[in-house]
């Protein structure tokens, strides 16, 4: 029996018509068939933030949201994020403090760090590591990562964006 | 040996180096770009999936098995278990001759028979979509028979014990029994004697990305191809080449991006054999992904000592003797095929290695229970051994109202005394206790730190402050798996070769897990070639094309790895040379190539680009003179054979406040020296550091695989397990002592394990400190707030 939906979504600026499984996540969607495979799987339970994407400019889980739950949405990626520009700062500061060791965590981090420096460019250790507490890095110890965020939005701050 | 002595070893220091510079990793481009390639990003034409029926029981009879639904779905294309599958790939005993009297049962990639703990892989389902796997194996109906499961490694060698594998005999994997020196005269002659018995939890690795295997089996011409998130490939190609039949050389295993190991992805599970083996009866790409469930059940599990320990020791501190009881569970089977004797081996003979008493005895039961298999994860015992022993040391000096920094020093093995020998049989060219606590108590400025926790206390604030000394074990020789009959190469070759244009192509046999190991090999090329760092190109992870190595685990990269890309670098800089005296009609004792051009030796004039000297060398090597042969790409390779292991130590404190009403643990601020001999990228190795200590902090606070009685894990979910995460984690202070090896001409040792080593135990002495105005005290990992309120007697 055929149960699959079809939903009509953009991807980083790129209209996507597509039948699914009314049980495929958003995160499975992406990877599997739409072949971005920045996004990750880490935990399938919320926690990890392996997974983070944004829809209609918020951020989400994307193992906790459905992919017939984007119909109609605005859903970006790191590949999207990533080639625009938008967290240019941010990548040249990740690299710069080596902010990542294996990099599964990275394009979860890279999503909620721009959030973050959306929000307050001058924000604190402190806020910064209240709002990593949803991405896990087994690699870093997160110091490198908070150091990353701290360098782009003092940047930031600095009117340079 | 003199300072002068040590500082002539640092001979690739001349001229310009990239060694000692923090240069960024060129590969993290792709890992922030959403552009990594992790083996579950490969997706093959006709590539099935599979997934596993697993035990829901510690221990249960197979009656039988009815996957006849499960055949009948529609997408799926087979569905095996044990017997079929034992046909095409045989089973497999976790033993090393060298751990006397070890035994293990043969193990099978699905169980046969029998389950012998939950999650152990019993039916695979291969399908064309992972989630109709998962369906086809809802509908496979087992009839089981539940046997009693041994759980508690205290009476799993009682007679009233079930025995696991009856043909074993009984529950014992392996024993030792470690004595050095005259123990009972140490005992008899101190002023005082104290024991303790420490309980340090079961936990795992928790990679992000899970394990992965994607293998691909080409029937006409009998290759099989393996796409692994792996820490050794060369290891896997060789046991899937002996336990499939297949020639090694038809055998290729390939890393790409790998999401973490830390000794995770280092061992062989039944489950990625199971996919192999499913892809050579197929013909058809077979991928097997681990969900979180599947990591928590069969991915290693470490640790779960429980060490009883006496120290005896004179009024001033001085401690004579010791004695360990170490007893460890390790799961129904010993894990194939490093052995999960290890963890104890290490454990017993680590303890007492920071100091210098010699009067010690050990003892080690290494017992089979139903749970998931243990094996070896990040600092493999160290932590264990450190917290044993510096939970000692500090109980020692409470007792005794002495400094816990002058007791160390007192016992320390001191500079005059090296090389040394322990009394557990490890051989220390040169360790730097003294300069590395000299180093942390200037960083962290102790005595103000004690000022402080001292005036807070009448407040009723409680801080306490956690030495924890440690050694590591790095770069080990054949003596840690090859003497033992583990076919694990302990010896890495480089490669490298240059491109016409004069770019350099450099392979290496160790791998590369994101600690930065390609961009410590191509820092460690550039400077022994004398060019620009962004002209080397580094590869890892290939079997075909690599050279044969052990790949990255036990801190081995940069003692093995760099050594050998250093010689390799050095020959191809020789032969560069000697084409260039060709080209230059010179001798290339006159030349030199710097920043990637050939100079003249003496002046420093730009003789020739290295392009230009690729173009002639390939082609127009006409224009040479008629009896020379430009070689222009070499291998070289490195074992150590001077010291069976490149000993290094460090030293870490911890700052604590702990809540005496709720037993919550807030981590101030942590620091931590350590001593990897030369440092190739101090920015890699502090990361290293830190991540790894953060790791050592989840152990010690909160991460911790629970079972209940009958052998369930009821810490199955990452909303279960804890895992440190940025708001817990406190800021974290890295220095190093820089002591190279003599043995080797980098003089580089490894780093990877320092921050596992001594966190727990710093953390542990630093909750005892916060904790010793009530003189209460804690001897348990993790320390959960429960730990806490019972040794306060408030729980």
């Amino acid at each position: 029996m055929d149960t699959s939906l079809e939903i009509s979504l953009t991807v980083n600026g790129v209209p996507v018509r597509r039948r699914v499984e009314p049980r495929l996540s958003l995160v499975d969607f992406l990877r599997y068939e739409l072949e971005l495979t920045g996004s990750h799987v880490g935990c399938e339970h919320g926690v990890c933030g392996a997974c983070t994407v944004r829809v209609d400019g918020e951020l989400v889980r994307g193992c906790l949201m459905l992919a017939v739950q984007a119909d109609g949405c605005r859903v970006e990626t790191i590949e999207g994020v990533a080639g625009t520009g938008e967290i240019f700062d941010l990548q040249q500061a990740f690299a710069e403090e080596n902010a990542l060791q294996c990099g599964a965590c990275t394009p979860g981090l890279l999503l909620t760090a721009q959030e973050i420096l959306r929000r307050n460019p001058r924000v604190d250790e402190a806020e910064i590591r209240r709002g990593l507490s949803g991405n896990y890095c087994r690699c870093t110890g997160y110091h490198a990562i908070v150091q990353a965020i701290r360098k782009a939005g003092a940047g930031r701050a600095g009117g340079t964006r | 040996m003199s300072e002068e002595a040590r500082s002539a070893g640092a001979r690739i220091t001349e001229g310009e180096s990239y060694i000692g510079k923090s240069v960024v990793r060129p590969q993290t481009a792709r890992l922030l770009a959403g552009r990594g390639v992790f083996t579950d990003d490969i997706k093959l034409p006709r590539m099935t999936h599979v997934a596993f029926l697993r035990s829901s029981h510690a221990h249960a009879r197979i009656v039988s098995i009815d996957a006849g639904a499960a055949k009948a779905l529609p997408g799926v294309v087979a569905v095996i278990a044990g017997e079929e599958m034992a046909r095409v790939c045989g089973g497999w005993v976790g033993t090393l001759a060298h751990f006397k009297g070890m035994k293990s049962a043969k193990q099978y990639p699905l169980a046969i028979g029998r389950a012998t703990w939950q999650g152990e892989p019993v039916v695979a389902v291969v399908a064309e979509s992972r989630a109709v796997a998962e369906d086809a194996v809802a509908r496979i109906a087992v009839e089981w028979d539940p046997l009693p499961a041994v759980t508690d490694p205290e009476t799993a060698l009682d007679p009233s014990t079930p025995v696991i594998h009856p043909e074993l005999g009984d529950n014992l994997a392996f024993e030792l029994e470690l004595t050095s020196g005259d123990v009972d005269r140490a005992f008899r002659e101190a002023d005082a004697v104290y024991s303790d018995t420490f309980w340090m939890g079961r936990h795992t690795g928790v990679t992000l990305e899970a394990r992965t295997i994607l293998a691909d089996f080409d029937l006409s011409e009998q290759r099989l191809t393996v796409y692994h998130s792996f820490q050794a490939p060369n290891m896997m190609q060789d046991i899937l080449a002996r336990h499939l039949r297949i020639p090694e050389h038809n055998v290729r295993v390939i890393t790409k991006d790998v999401g973490g190991s830390f000794g995770i992805k280092v061992h062989i599970y039944p489950d990625e054999m199971a996919a192999c083996a499913l892809a050579v009866m197929l013909g058809r790409p077979v991928k097997f992904v681990a969900d979180r469930f599947e990591s928590f059940l069969s991915d290693i599990h470490a640790r779960d000592h429980r060490v009883k320990a006496e120290v005896a020791v004179k009024r001033d501190g001085t401690i004579l003797g010791m004695k360990v009881d170490d007893l460890t569970g390790i799961g129904p089977y010993s894990v194939y095929p490093r052995t999960s004797a290890v963890e104890g081996n290490q454990t017993v003979r680590l303890t007492p290695c920071g100091y210098k008493f010699r009067d010690y005895a050990a003892s080690l039961k290494v017992v089979l229970q139903n749970k998931t298999p243990m094996c070896q994860y990040r600092a493999v015992g160290h932590p264990i051994a450190f917290a044993v022993m510096e939970g000692m040391v500090d109980r020692v000096a409470r007792e005794l109202q002495l400094d816990p920094v002058e007791v160390r020093r007192k016992n320390y093995i001191t500079r005059d005394m090296y090389p040394y020998t322990s009394p557990t049989g490890y051989f220390f060219e040169r360790l730097s206790h003294e300069e590395a606590l000299d180093r942390l108590l200037e960083i962290s400025d102790y005595p103000a730190l004690c000022a402080e926790r001292d005036t807070l206390r009448s407040r009723g604030i409680y801080r306490g402050l956690g030495l924890c000394t440690f050694i590591e074990l790095t770069t080990p020789g054949p003596a840690f798996y090859g003497v033992g009959g583990a076919r694990i190469s302990s010896q890495d070759g480089c490669t490298i070769k240059l491109e016409p244009t004069g770019k350099l192509i450099c392979m290496t046999g160790v791998t590369e897990q994101g600690q930065g190991t390609d961009t410590m090999i191509a820092q460690v090329v550039a400077t022994a070639m004398g060019v620009p760092l962004d002209d080397v190109r580094v590869l890892t992870g290939d079997t075909m094309v690599t050279p044969y190595g052990g790949g990255t685990w036990a801190s081995r990269g940069a003692g093995i790895g760099g050594e050998a890309a250093l010689l390799a670098g050095k020959a191809l800089k020789e032969n560069v040379l000697k084409v260039a005296a060709a080209i230059l009609a010179c001798e290339p004792m006159d030349l030199d190539l710097r920043r990637g051009r050939i100079v003249d030796a003496g002046t420093g004039e730009v003789r020739l680009d290295l392009g230009e000297l690729g173009r002639i060398a390939y082609f127009r090597p006409d224009t040479l003179p008629k009896d020379f042969q430009p070689e222009l790409a070499v291998t070289r390779h490195y074992v150590p054979r001077h010291q069976g292991f490149a000993f290094t130590n460090g030293i870490q404190l911890s700052h604590v406040e702990v809540d005496v009403d709720t037993g919550f643990v807030r981590l101030l601020k942590h620091w931590a020296v350590e001593d990897c001999g030369r440092i190739i990228n101090p920015r890699l190795v502090d990361e290293q550091v830190r991540g790894a200590v953060v790791q050592g902090i989840g152990a010690a606070l909160f991460e911790h695989c629970v079972y209940d009685e009958q052998g369930q894990l009821l810490t199955g979910t990452m909303g279960d397990y804890l895992v440190p995460m940025a708001a817990e984690m406190p800021e974290i202070v890295v220095d190093h002592v820089q002591t190279p090896t003599l043995f080797a001409e980098g003089g580089f040792k490894g780093a990877g394990e320092a921050g596992v080593a001594g966190a727990p135990g710093a953390v542990l002495n630093a909750v005892n400190d916060a904790l010793a105005p009530f003189n209460a005290r804690v001897t348990r990992q993790p320390i959960t707030p429960d730990v806490i309120l019972k040794a306060l007697d408030k729980l």
